[in-house]
C-alpha cells in the first residue's frame, strides 16, 4: 500500500514549505483533539459521581473511584449482555471463516462449470441493505422458531458476513501457487489433505483481514437483536447498552461507566491492532 | 482423468460450495426477493391476508397522513446526505491529504481519526446525546465557558436543531473512514507523476485539483456509494438520539426510521403492518439501487486509470 510514492513534498508551493505544512499540521492536531475528546470525557466521566460530573466536566478524575463500575458489575445484566455478545460474534466467527474458506477455496482453487456465476452469487450480496428485508427475515426466523434465540443473529451475521469473505479470499486464494498441490496430489494426497494441511496455513493473512472486517460490525451491530430479540438475558450489548441507558436516566456517572465498559475491549483491541484493523476495515474499499 | 475421480472431486466441490451458498440463500437472497412479494399483500400483524396489487404502494406515496410521512422522512434524508457528503467525506478528503504529507505525528493522527469507526454506533449516539443535554451537557457547558453562552440550546430537543445534532455525530463517528480510504488512493498516486507536475506549477490548488483529484477517482466512486446506500439506511442515531417518532416534530425522520416503524412501530399495541413497511422497503431499495448504479456508472467514467 505504501509504495515508493508514498510521501511526496512539494517544496516551492505558494504559501512556502512551513506556511502550509504548518496549516495541515494544525488542521491534523485540531482534528485529533476532536476525535478524542469525547472518549477522553467519557472515560473521565465513568470515575466521578453524578455530581462531579455536573461541577466539572472537564476536571481530572479519580481513578480509585470506582462505585460507577462496582454498581454496573453488581445492579445489572451488563456481564451477561456482554458475555452474549462474546457468544453471538464468536459463533458469527466461527462460522464465516469456515463456510468463507470452504467457498471461497472451491471457486479459487478449482475450474468448474459455474464457478463465476457462484461467485457473482456471492458478490450479490455485497452491498444490499439486507435492514429493508427485515420483515421477510423476521418472518423467516419466526417459521424457524428461532426468534429471540441467539441462532436468528448468528445465522443472519454469518449469511451477512460471507459475501465479503467470499471476495477477499477467492481473490488471495487465486494468488497461491499451484506447485505445492500439484505435488501433493502426485503423491496421492486426497483434495481433502492437500485444502486442510498444505492450502490453509497459506490463507491465513485473507481469514485475518477478513475477520477483522466483519467482526467489528457483528459485535456492534444493533439492529438484528432489537428486531430478533426481546428476551435481556439474551440481548447483546449494544442492544442491552438501551435498557441500561433506560434504567439509569438520572445517573450519569453510572450511565458513563457504561458507555465506557463497552467500548472499552474493541478501543484496547483497536490500540493494539491498529494496523490489522484499518487495514481489514479498509480493505474493501481500497481495492 | 478418470471418470470416477472427476466424480469424485465434483462431490468435493459441491460439499464446499453448498452448505455457504445456502446460507446466502436463505438469509440474504429470500428475504430480499420475498421483501417484493410482501408488499403486494394486505396484513394483519403478523398475518398475511390479501393479495392487494399496488395498493400499498399508492397508500404510503398518495395518501395522507403517509404521504407527508414519507415526503418528510425523504426530505431528511436528503439533508443528511449532503450535510455527510460535505462534513464526512468533504473533511475526509482534506484529513487524507494532511495525513499524505507524513508530517511529524502522521501515525498518532491516523490511529486517533479512525479510533471512533470502531465503536459502537449506540455508543457513539448515547455519549452524545449525554454531549447535548440541555443543562449538563459539555456542548453547551463548553459554549458557556468560551463566552458563547448566548448559543448554548436544546440541541436535540428543537426541530432546527435536532437534525443537524446528529449529523455532526455521524460525521465525527465516521469521518476516519472516508479519511483513510482516500489516502490509501493518494498513497497509490505513482511519485513519477507528482514530480512531474512539481515542475508544471507551484500551486497547491492546482496540484490538487487536476492531479490528486482525478487520480483518487476510484476511492471517491466507493465513499460516495458507501456514504450513499448508508445515509439513506441511516437508523440507528436517530433512533437513540430523536427517538422512534422522529422528534421533535418529525424533525428528525428518515427512512429508515420511519420504514421500522410503520413495520414494527409499537408491535405490543398491534400497530405493526408489514405491507405499508414492505412497500416501503422495496421503494427504498429500488431508489438506492438506482442511484447507486447511476451514481457508480457515472463517477467509473470520470475515473483516470494509473
Amino acid at each position: 500500500m505504501s509504495a515508493a510514492g508514498s510521501t511526496y513534498y512539494d517544496r516551492k508551493g505558494l504559501m512556502g514549505t512551513l506556511g502550509r505544512d504548518g496549516l495541515l499540521q494544525i488542521i491534523l492536531i485540531a482534528n485529533t483533539v476532536l476525535m478524542l475528546a469525547p472518549i477522553v470525557i467519557m472515560v473521565f466521566s465513568a470515575f466521578k459521581t453524578t455530581p462531579q460530573i455536573f461541577a466539572s466536566p472537564f476536571g481530572l478524575p479519580d481513578i480509585t473511584q470506582i462505585g460507577n463500575f462496582v454498581k454496573i458489575w453488581t445492579q445489572t445484566n451488563f456481564l451477561r449482555y456482554l458475555l452474549n455478545s462474546f457468544v453471538v460474534t464468536g459463533a458469527s466467527m466461527v462460522l464465516i471463516l469456515t463456510l468463507g474458506t470452504m467457498a471461497a477455496y472451491a471457486i479459487g482453487r478449482y475450474a468448474f462449470t459455474g464457478a463465476n456465476f457462484i461467485l457473482m452469487f456471492f458478490l450479490a450480496g455485497l452491498t444490499l441493505p439486507l435492514k429493508l428485508a427485515i420483515i421477510p427475515l423476521f418472518m423467516l426466523m419466526r417459521d424457524l422458531s428461532i426468534l429471540n434465540n441467539q441462532l436468528s443473529l448468528i445465522f443472519v451475521y454469518t449469511a451477512m458476513g460471507l459475501p465479503t469473505t467470499v471476495f477477499i479470499m477467492t481473490g488471495f486464494i487465486r494468488t497461491l501457487p499451484n506447485e505445492l498441490e500439484d505435488a501433493a496430489r502426485m503423491d496421492g494426497a486426497s483434495e481433502a489433505r492437500i485444502m486442510w494441511s498444505i492450502m490453509l496455513p497459506l490463507v491465513r493473512p485473507a481469514m485475518v483481514i477478513a475477520g477483522i472486517q466483519n467482526v467489528v460490525p457483528i459485535w456492534n451491530d444493533f439492529f438484528f437483536p432489537l428486531v430478533f430479540i426481546q428476551n435481556d438475558d439474551l440481548k447483546t450489548l449494544p442492544q442491552g447498552l438501551t435498557t441500561f441507558m433506560g434504567e439509569y436516566t438520572t445517573d450519569w456517572g453510572v450511565l458513563f461507566s457504561g458507555l465506557t465498559l463497552s467500548a472499552a475491549p474493541i478501543i484496547l483491541i483497536y490500540i493494539l491492532l491498529s494496523r490489522q484493523f484499518i487495514a481489514g476495515m479498509t480493505s474493501g474499499a481500497v481495492k | 482423468m478418470p471418470k470416477l475421480r472427476m466424480t469424485g472431486r465434483g462431490l468435493w466441490i459441491t460439499a464446499l460450495i453448498v452448505p455457504p451458498l445456502c446460507f446466502v440463500a436463505l438469509f440474504i437472497v429470500y428475504p430480499i426477493v420475498s421483501a417484493f412479494a410482501y408488499a403486494f399483500f394486505d396484513w394483519q400483524g403478523l398475518k398475511r391476508l390479501d393479495f392487494v396489487g399496488l395498493e400499498n404502494f399508492h397508500t404510503v406515496l398518495f395518501v395522507e397522513p403517509y404521504r407527508s410521512w414519507t415526503l418528510n422522512a425523504f426530505k431528511n434524508n436528503i439533508i443528511v446526505f449532503f450535510a455527510l457528503m460535505v462534513l464526512q467525506n468533504g473533511l475526509g478528503f482534506i484529513l487524507a491529504y494532511a495525513l499524505w504529507r507524513e508530517l511529524p505525528g502522521a501515525r498518532f493522527h491516523r490511529i486517533a481519526v479512525f479510533l471512533p469507526v470502531v465503536l459502537s454506533t449506540i455508543i457513539v449516539a448515547y455519549l452524545f446525546k449525554l454531549f447535548y443535554h440541555p443543562l449538563f451537557g459539555v456542548v453547551n457547558i463548553t459554549l458557556k465557558g468560551i463566552g458563547l453562552g448566548g448559543l448554548a440550546q436544546p440541541w436535540l430537543g428543537q426541530s432546527g436543531t435536532a437534525l443537524w445534532s446528529i449529523i455532526a455525530a455521524q460525521a465525527w463517528h465516521m469521518v476516519g473512514f472516508p479519511t483513510l480510504v482516500f489516502l490509501a488512493g493518494m498513497q497509490r498516486i505513482p511519485s513519477e507523476i507528482l514530480d512531474a507536475v512539481r515542475m508544471e506549477t507551484e500551486s497547491e490548488w492546482v496540484k490538487i485539483t487536476k492531479i490528486v483529484w482525478p487520480l483518487v477517482a476510484p476511492s471517491a466512486t466507493i465513499v460516495f456509494t458507501l456514504l450513499f446506500v448508508g445515509a439513506f439506511n441511516w437508523f440507528e442515531l436517530p433512533y437513540i438520539m430523536g427517538g422512534l417518532d422522529g422528534s421533535p416534530f418529525g424533525s428528525t425522520d428518515v427512512l429508515g426510521l420511519y420504514f421500522y416503524r410503520t413495520a414494527f412501530g409499537n408491535v405490543s399495541a398491534g400497530q405493526q403492518d408489514f405491507g405499508l413497511g414492505s412497500a416501503l422497503a422495496v421503494l427504498i431499495f429500488l431508489f438506492i439501487a438506482v442511484i447507486a448504479t447511476v451514481i457508480t456508472m457515472r463517477l467509473r467514467a470520470r475515473e483516470i486509470q494509473i
